[in-house]
């Protein structure tokens, strides 16, 4: 351990999260220890209720740990990041906003954008239209949410979590109540925007072929208390089209990995029962 | 809307008004029912237009006390709302004092405010303000709690302190439960008003009718009871035109 934060965009320290609800106290997360390097798409798979969001919500500082320490940019997290951008399963979009209005959000919040905000507003209206036009919502931007499709809200949630330039972008099964047609059609808009930027992403899912897909790394969390159960590498070239889901490597590792899941499920059943 | 909707939207009412008068003039002629049981509306017009000067005169004292305290019951409304729905504590402390407060018919009150503050315009605004403040907290405390815990996460997760996370989220979300609390609120607020003033006061539409009934002046007495109705319905309209305004999107139009 060097504390060298340089190389590291985060990192997970011997991290455990505990929370109480109605008085009974679950761990959420138990001894996690994760590096991320700058510029890394890291995805997290497992089943529901394992604690994945949790985990994100330790990145971005609306949660504290328990235990252990969540280092993000050198620094140890203690409250809400300005430089992270989230987007989640419900767009989450403000319903009395347009579309614009709605990626214009963060620069109304973040600093240094907020300050210049109202001098430079053209200017962010520009770009924020030019965001919009590269997920493919050109000539949406004065509809409301509601006016929308799925898809398109989500689109709309993606330009809005990277409007800021953020350094790490937080992904909370951001396509999990899509159809599978839009959800393939949107992790192409997702590789896109990040070959552009080369931000680090952390990326959380139950969908095993959008996490071999889209990222670098992928790990595997086992059901509560979470714990990070094996890492893959993902080799395959950027970019990536849709046909390297049909490659004999692809199923290879995805076998792989899904064996592992079950692995995470078998261990624990023996676990149970002892 | 096309023109065809907004022919509507305004034929239709006037078409039912029309009716409920019609009705009412039949009843009357067809049960010949005296002026003094109930007047037929030609005749109760015509006691409008014949007192116009004097009604006019009650009729703005009335609209002004219950503007006066329509308007401290906003505010105040606003604010207690705001606490309540942030502050699950004052919540807790508050909540049953006020279903409590709200329970008491405000004509039981008026006497002591006449107590406390003599007859006329003071206690007719006191009125007014109390039986109108209720609905808007309630209405502005439920807004603010029952915001999606997701739209916070959006703006906690940018670093949004307490006073972004309000202007950004609370208040635009609160406004179409502000406005609907508003319209109940203000015609409310003129039961308060005509309340106050026809138990103690010699002035505004209350007085005029309790003057009226006891000099037999049964035209009269109902000619203070459309104005107060039409005065309600302007006023209602008002705020159902502002709330379009600022609160298409939670109609989806």
């Amino acid at each position: 351990m060097t504390g060298d934060g340089r190389e590291w965009a985060g990192e997970f320290r011997d991290v455990s999260l505990r929370y109480h609800c109605r008085g009974k106290a679950t761990l959420a997360l138990e001894g996690v220890n994760l590096r991320v390097r700058r510029g890394e798409f890291v995805a997290i798979v497992g089943p529901s209720g394992c604690g994945k969001t949790t985990l994100l919500k330790l990145i971005s500082g609306l949660l504290i740990p328990t235990a252990g320490e969540v280092v993000v940019g050198g620094r140890p997290v203690r409250g809400p990041l300005k430089a992270v951008g989230m987007a989640f399963q419900n767009p989450t979009l403000l319903p009395w906003r347009t579309t614009l209005g709605n990626v214009l959000l963060p620069l109304e919040i973040v600093e240094p954008h907020r300050s210049r905000y109202r001098k430079d507003r053209a200017e962010y209206r520009k770009s924020a239209l030019r965001l919009l036009g590269s997920v493919g919502l050109d000539g949406f931007s004065d509809r409301h949410p509601w006016q929308l499709s799925g898809g398109m809200q989500q689109r709309a949630s993606l330009c809005r979590a990277l409007i800021h330039e953020p350094e790490i972008l937080l992904l909370d099964e951001p396509f999990g109540a899509l159809d599978a047609f839009t959800r393939e059609e949107l992790w192409l808009v997702l590789q896109d925007l990040w070959l552009a930027r080369r931000c680090t992403v952390v990326l959380v899912t139950h969908d095993l072929r959008e996490a071999i897909f889209l990222a670098d790394t992928v790990y595997v969390m086992s059901r509560r208390p979470g714990r990070l159960a094996s890492r893959a590498e993902v080799p395959f070239l950027r970019p990536r089209t849709l046909d390297v889901c049909f490659t004999p490597e692809f199923q290879e590792l995805f076998i792989a990995i899904r064996r592992e899941i079950g692995d995470v499920r078998e261990v624990e059943k023996i676990g149970g029962q002892r | 809307m096309t023109s065809r909707g907004k022919f509507f939207d305004f034929a239709l009412p006037a078409l039912a008004v029309l009716g409920f008068f019609l009705v009412w003039e039949a009843v009357v002629a067809w049960f010949k029912l005296p002026r003094y049981v109930l007047p037929a509306p030609t005749t109760v017009w015509a006691s409008l237009v014949k007192w116009r000067s004097e009604i006019w005169f009650h009729a703005t004292q009335t609209l002004y006390t219950t503007l006066v305290g329509f308007g401290v019951a906003v505010g105040f409304g606003l604010g207690l709302g705001w606490l309540i729905g942030y502050s699950a504590l004052v919540y807790k402390a508050l909540y049953p004092v006020l279903i409590g407060f709200n329970s008491i018919p405000k004509v039981a009150i008026v006497p002591v405010l006449v107590i406390w503050f003599g007859i006329g315009t003071v206690p007719a605004v006191l009125t007014s303000f109390l039986i109108s403040f209720f609905p808007i907290v309630v209405n502005v405390a439920t807004g603010l709690a029952t915001l999606e815990p997701e739209l916070q996460d959006v703006l906690r997760s940018l670093g949004a302190g307490r006073l972004q996370m309000f202007r950004k989220v609370g208040l635009p979300r609160t406004l179409p439960y502000f406005f609907a609390s508003m319209k109940v609120a203000v015609t409310l607020a003129f039961v308060g008003s005509v309340i106050s003033e026809t138990v103690a006061s010699n002035r505004g539409v209350g007085y005029l009718m309790i003057a009226a009934s006891s000099r037999f002046d049964v035209p009269l007495v109902f000619a203070g009871l459309l104005v107060i109705a039409a005065l309600g319905v302007l006023l209602y309209a008002v705020f159902a035109v502002l709330e379009g305004r600022l609160t298409s999107w939670a109609y989806r139009r």
